[in-house]
């Protein structure tokens, strides 16, 4: 109907925890209204066009992770500012804000649950903390949630969601993709699985290390995915992009992502794989 | 004859370079005895070069860095390597002209040579991509680094990129997986990885062809997360703030260094690796030798123990 359409409000910041009051809510991408009890059902994708709300790093948790359980660990890293990093805003301010708005510390949380019985070294990216970028401490978490599958020797399960590396770190957030992808040769070496799992959006940074380098790669529909952003390929070229171009079903085509699975079948899938990839001899 | 190109902080060199090119021909024409002025402000010239490039900017370092004239991959190979042989391909899908592989010998060390190439005129720079990478670059580069590997021979490389190519052919190629790829195999290469960057080391396209054993860095080059002027569209919302991102970012070799990103700073001859290219390269090759000799005697194993707890250590945060 005419008067429903989409209308273009940017980028929506919509997630399960921000939206206590209201009962509707509006579909970003069809205009749908659907009524707030129904998208927890529907595990926060739309039941009319499919699209995939963006959701927080506790709803990953949640529904991941068996009763929900997961058990933290170095959430006592915390941020500094090495290079005293100061743009419009002043990096230190931009930390107070995001840990205010998000109640984070970071932009990663790293810890152990169960998937399916299997106990996995679960990571989980959270966009809302300065857009999900990698600095030092997002890079430290990773490496030591990479670390505890090796000494564990149990599987790795990283759910992404990022920008890329974090400006206001300068050369030390791009070193973090050193960091984690040389661990990850660790892991492979030891032959321990490692799931990806690409949620919109992973660009840049993230996408050109860990992100790349999973076993098996799983993406959520219609997620944004890359090496460079649109609008840079864009000013570059000088042309209108495709359509659907950089999208989870795009990289799936070109050979880059395994499989594009909806929200309401992640775990299974991601279970079902960790059985091929990790028998059941070696669970304990 | 092309028109020069001159950096505004060049302009007093290049002036005073022109007067002792008057003197001498005025000399020479009159038979007039100018020798000793002339040897006087040459003596000048060479402290006003040392001056002005002692105290430089780090964006007037960027400038150098992209300085048209500044010497490319195969400038220095060309200069510090004998028998170089080039291959070509990534085996899958094409050449990429942005990233040079070859065998080569440096001071009798036979080696493997991976470097980013820019063009010196319009018609290389379309051929070489302006140093800028597609995937299959990425793939070629680690093909040769596995061919070293194999037979066990040390890899040279020389980052020089104003970034990996952001296009559409690079996005389906997968551009990101396959810098991703290159930096976790670089990791555990069997073999010594000796970096030195020569001029521009922009992002994820420098760190594809730059995870090793020992990273050097000329003075003049830059090495950063973003360009300056990338972050200046980002972050200050206006590309003319380039010159404030590059001190933001601290892109300037003395950070890195402070920073423990790199390992050594290679000082270029006065008045940048430009006005010198023998000097320039004779100061890489010399480095080069000496790294090469002492890596190619460690334990493989131990080597790249070293190389992944070197990177595993990068980052400063706190703990509570």
């Amino acid at each position: 109907m005419l008067w429903f359409k989409k209308k273009n409000r940017g980028v929506s910041q919509q997630t399960p925890r921000e939206v206590p009051d209201g009962l509707w809510i509006k579909c970003d991408n069809c205009g749908e209204i659907i009524y707030k009890k129904q998208l927890d059902r529907t595990f926060w994708t739309c039941p009319q066009c499919g699209y995939h709300f963006r959701v927080t790093s506790d709803y990953y948790i949640r529904i991941l992770l068996d009763d929900g359980k997961f058990e933290e660990y170095d959430t006592n890293l915390y941020p500094k500012d090495p290079l005293g990093f100061k743009d419009r805003k002043k990096y230190k301010d931009r930390l107070v804000a995001a840990r205010k708005k998000t109640g984070l510390s970071e932009a990663v949380r790293v810890g152990i649950g169960e998937i399916d019985g299997i106990e996995v070294s679960f990571a989980v990216m959270d966009f809302r903390f300065i857009g999900g970028s990698m600095g030092s401490v997002v890079g430290e978490r990773v490496a030591r949630a990479i670390e505890r599958a090796i000494e564990r020797k149990i599987p790795l399960v990283i759910v992404s969601a990022s920008g890329g590396a974090r400006m206001q770190e300068g050369i030390l957030s791009l070193m973090q993709m050193a960091k984690t992808s040389a661990l990850l040769a660790v892991l492979d070496d030891e032959k321990l699985p490692y799931i990806s799992v690409l949620t919109n959006p992973t660009t840049a940074g993230v996408m050109a290390s860990y992100a790349s380098l999973g076993d098996v790669i799983i993406a959520e529909p219609k997620a944004l995915l890359g090496f460079a952003g649109p609008r840079v390929i864009q000013q570059t070229i000088g042309q209108e992009l495709p359509e659907g171009f950089q999208s989870s079903e795009f990289f799936q085509e070109h050979g880059f992502v395994d499989a594009v699975v909806p929200r309401p079948e992640l775990k299974k899938t991601v279970s079902m794989l960790l059985r091929y990839m990790y028998p059941s001899d070696k669970q304990t | 004859m092309p028109i020069e190109f001159i950096l505004d902080f060049e302009r007093p060199i290049v002036d005073l370079h022109k007067k002792i090119l008057e003197m001498r021909s005025i000399a020479s024409q009159d038979g007039v005895n100018l020798e000793s002025e002339i040897l006087a402000l040459e003596k000048k010239l060479n402290k006003l070069k040392v001056d002005i490039y002692k105290n430089l900017t780090r964006w007037q370092r960027v400038q150098v860095a992209r300085h048209p004239k500044r010497p490319y991959t195969l400038d220095y190979v060309e200069r510090i390597a004998t028998d170089f042989i080039e291959i070509h391909g990534d085996r899958n899908f094409r050449d990429d002209p942005a990233v040079v592989c070859g065998f080569a010998t440096i001071d009798e060390i036979k080696c493997v040579i991976i470097g980013q190439q820019k063009g010196h005129d319009a018609t290389e720079n379309i051929k070489r991509n302006f140093g800028m990478m597609h995937p299959e670059g990425y793939r070629k580069a680690l093909r040769a680094m596995k061919l070293a590997e194999k037979f066990n021979l040390p890899v040279v490389i020389f980052i020089d990129t104003p970034g990996a190519y952001p296009g559409i052919g690079a996005e389906e190629r997968g551009q990101a997986e396959a810098i991703a790829r290159n930096i976790r195999e670089m990791a555990r290469l069997k073999t010594p990885i000796i970096i030195t960057i020569i001029g521009e080391g922009a992002s994820g396209g420098a760190l594809g062809i730059g995870v090793g054993d020992i990273t050097m860095m000329l003075e003049n080059a830059w090495y950063s997360v973003i360009s300056p002027e990338g972050c200046a569209a980002i972050l200050f919302r206006d590309r003319a703030f380039a010159e404030q991102s590059a001190d933001a970012l601290k892109v300037g070799a003395k950070d890195l260094l402070e920073l423990g990103v790199i390992d050594k700073i290679l000082p270029e001859p006065p008045g940048g690796a430009h006005s010198d290219y023998e000097s320039a390269a004779n100061i890489v090759k010399e480095a080069i030798i000496e790294e090469m000799k002492k890596l190619i005697h460690i334990p493989k194993d131990e080597l790249i123990r070293k190389r992944i707890e070197k990177y595993r250590n990068m980052g400063v945060y706190g703990e509570s």
